[in-house]
């Protein structure tokens, strides 16, 4: 029988990782997540798993870019300063097209900063990041809960697609806690069994011809055909994998559009302004690499505006933009360096713009 | 009579041409590597990590399984692979640059937890790849790009070494310098490199060989005159042997 128990987002992931089959772990520790590299501390060895304390972010996600050449489900996990270092390493995996979670607790920026919940990593998750023409999937959870289940989802999207998986937290909901129910399903098992297929890894050439790992490819054309590759994956990818959540579309006159934390405070929003009989709506992304397009599509006819807001000042408000592409207004409320938007500052912020429609 | 060959192509070396410069040498260390993995009969369960530096593409030479990694991260890479498949034998080939100035901390640490790896360091006393600039191994007067006027104390500080440098670590088994710069030398290189291979299979933990390579492209000599070079002046600085 699956279980409930009361845990913080940091230990929700961890939990969730191990659950899905994650075999080897490396941190490196920082504030907001340090949750998290404990519990993969303790727990991963009794699950039987590899965890490393190693010595900086950077060796980090280059013993993940290992573990995962040698066919393991991997994971690191870190927050902003560290997730700026680990950007060459996530451009690697992706360029050698190996399978790797990477977990970012976002706090304040830039440089140092400070430890209080941000979003301010948006742009680095979301554009390549590193160097070169990649792209992460990047996945947004807003609770404890989405967040133990959406490591499930990670490591599947990794192994599918052969590429690196993000998980984009703020140390709000790193540290909050919150109930989650525990899931039967425990996927280490069958990811053993799913090791061997993963034909390219290496685990010695016995049996085969040599593998090898790689992103160099100097002869005249060939990395154009690897880009030309990884585009198509990409593609294929924005066309099967966008996750949202929608509220109260069909008949909104203004939708709210966030993520994360910022998205439990709008939706609470949402529902107050509905109980006074005003028409707002909300959508949340989930998946925000690939954005997810398909929620903007014209059905909902009603809408004459979206007001965008972030722990930021305005990185998802550019793709909300790009999306509607000027068929509505895109408004935007966003605060950073630690503070979080209020929820009286969205009401005042949609009263003033619903006089305006 | 009987016949008894002494001498063939090692199977773990593919039958290809090199891009290394004549007199380089990179392929008498890759060759090395592929007689010791033949000869221990560990070929199927090896995999060599790759630097970035003139031997990125020693995984189009080897014959078994390999990876690249990031510029100085080969052992963050190797620890990942070796923690993953402990019954595998994994080894990365390093230069000066990579090993020893951008990958110091993954050096110094990998030695520390003495992860159960082999490594292989090329120590040619400048970063061929980029175009010869110095290398924490450069010596005090050696020009190079980056030290037109020859390296100076003062301003570049001295020669690291390394290897002295890891001794230290109590987690590390073995470390032995190397050279190769006359056929008995090279032999010796080989029996290094053999011992650094089965400690690992032994599971004695950290074990690493650094190999005096010739590099006459960037020190602007002929090849014999880099075999000279290594011999009046690299080993006065490095000395060779066992160090632990
Ligand atoms: C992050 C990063 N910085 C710099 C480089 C450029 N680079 C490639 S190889 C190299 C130095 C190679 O020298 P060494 O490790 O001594 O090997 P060698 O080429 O002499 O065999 C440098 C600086 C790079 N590829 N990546």
């Amino acid at each position: 029988m699956s279980k409930k128990i009361l845990m913080s987002g940091n230990v929700a992931m961890g939990e969730g990782a191990i659950q899905a089959g994650c075999f080897f772990y490396a941190g490196y520790p920082i504030t907001p997540q340090n949750e998290l590299i404990a519990y993969m501390a303790k727990q991963m060895p009794e699950a039987g798993r590899i965890f490393i304390q190693a010595e900086s972010e950077l060796a980090a996600i280059n013993m993940v870019f290992g573990a995962a050449a040698a066919g393991a489900r991997a994971m690191t996990s870190s927050s902003s300063p560290g997730m700026s270092l680990k950007q060459e390493g996530i451009s690697y995996i992706a360029g050698a097209e190996l399978p790797a979670v990477i977990i970012n607790v976002m706090r304040g920026g830039p440089g140092l900063g400070n430890i209080s919940p941000a979003q301010s990593d948006y742009f680095q998750a979301t554009r390549s990041g590193g160097h070169g023409d990649y792209h992460s999937i990047v996945l947004a959870p807003s609770s404890a809960q989405e967040a133990y289940d959406l490591m499930y989802v990670a490591f599947d999207l990794a192994d599918r697609y052969r590429n690196p998986v993000i998980i984009l937290s703020d140390g709000m909901l790193g540290q909050m806690m919150e109930p989650v129910q525990l899931s039967d399903k425990n996927n280490l098992k069958t990811e053993n069994r799913k090791q061997k297929t993963k034909k390219w890894a290496l685990t010695g050439c016995e049996d085969r011809a040599p593998n090898i790992i790689r992103s160099l490819y100097l002869k005249e054309g060939a990395l154009e055909r690897l880009n030309l590759v990884l585009q198509k994956k990409y593609n294929l990818i924005k066309n099967k994998e966008q996750r949202f959540e929608g509220m109260f579309l069909d008949d909104a006159k203004i939708i709210l559009v966030a993520y994360g934390t910022m998205a439990r405070i709008a939706k609470s929003v949402v529902v107050k302004l509905r109980s006074k009989g005003k028409k707002a709506g909300l959508i949340r992304p989930i998946t925000l690499w690939p954005f997810p397009d398909e929620a903007f599509k014209s059905r909902h006819s009603a809408v004459k505006s979206y007001l965008v807001t972030e722990m930021s000042y305005g990185q998802m408000l550019e793709d909300v933009r790009l999306t509607v592409n000027g068929s509505r207004k895109v408004e935007f409320l966003g605060r950073a360096g630690g503070s979080i938007p209020t929820e009286e500052e969205i009401i005042k912020k949609v009263k003033s713009l619903m006089f305006k429609v | 009579m009987v016949l008894r060959k002494i001498y063939g192509h090692p199977k773990s070396l593919r039958n290809v041409s090199t891009h290394y410069c004549a007199g380089c040498g990179h392929g008498i260390a890759h060759r090395l590597i592929a007689e010791v993995v033949d000869e221990l009969d560990i070929r199927e369960r090896t995999v060599a990590i790759a630097p970035v530096g003139c031997a990125v593409l020693a995984y189009d030479y080897w014959d078994f399984d390999c990876s690249e990694a990031a510029h100085g991260r080969a052992l963050a890479v190797a620890t990942g692979i070796k923690q993953v498949r402990p019954q595998n034998i994994v080894f990365t080939y390093q230069g000066d640059g990579d090993l020893a100035a951008i990958g110091t901390n993954e050096t110094i640490h990998t030695a520390n937890r003495g992860e159960n790896l082999t490594v292989v360091f090329i120590n040619n006393a400048v970063y061929g790849m980029t175009g010869g600039q110095m290398a924490p191994t450069t010596l005090l007067g050696q020009r190079t790009a980056t030290t037109p006027k020859g390296r100076e104390a003062r301003l570049q500080g001295y020669p690291l070494k390394i290897s002295e440098l890891l001794a230290q670590l109590p987690a590390v088994k073995y470390i032995e310098r190397v050279s190769l710069h006359s056929p008995q030398e090279v032999v010796k290189a080989k029996r290094a490199i053999k011992e650094a291979f089965k400690n690992q299979i032994n599971n004695e933990g950290f074990s690493l060989v650094e190999i005096l390579s010739p590099c006459p492209t960037y020190w602007q000599m002929s090849p014999s005159k880099a075999l000279d070079w290594i011999r009046e002046a690299m080993i006065k600085e490095f000395p060779l042997g066992r160090i632990k």
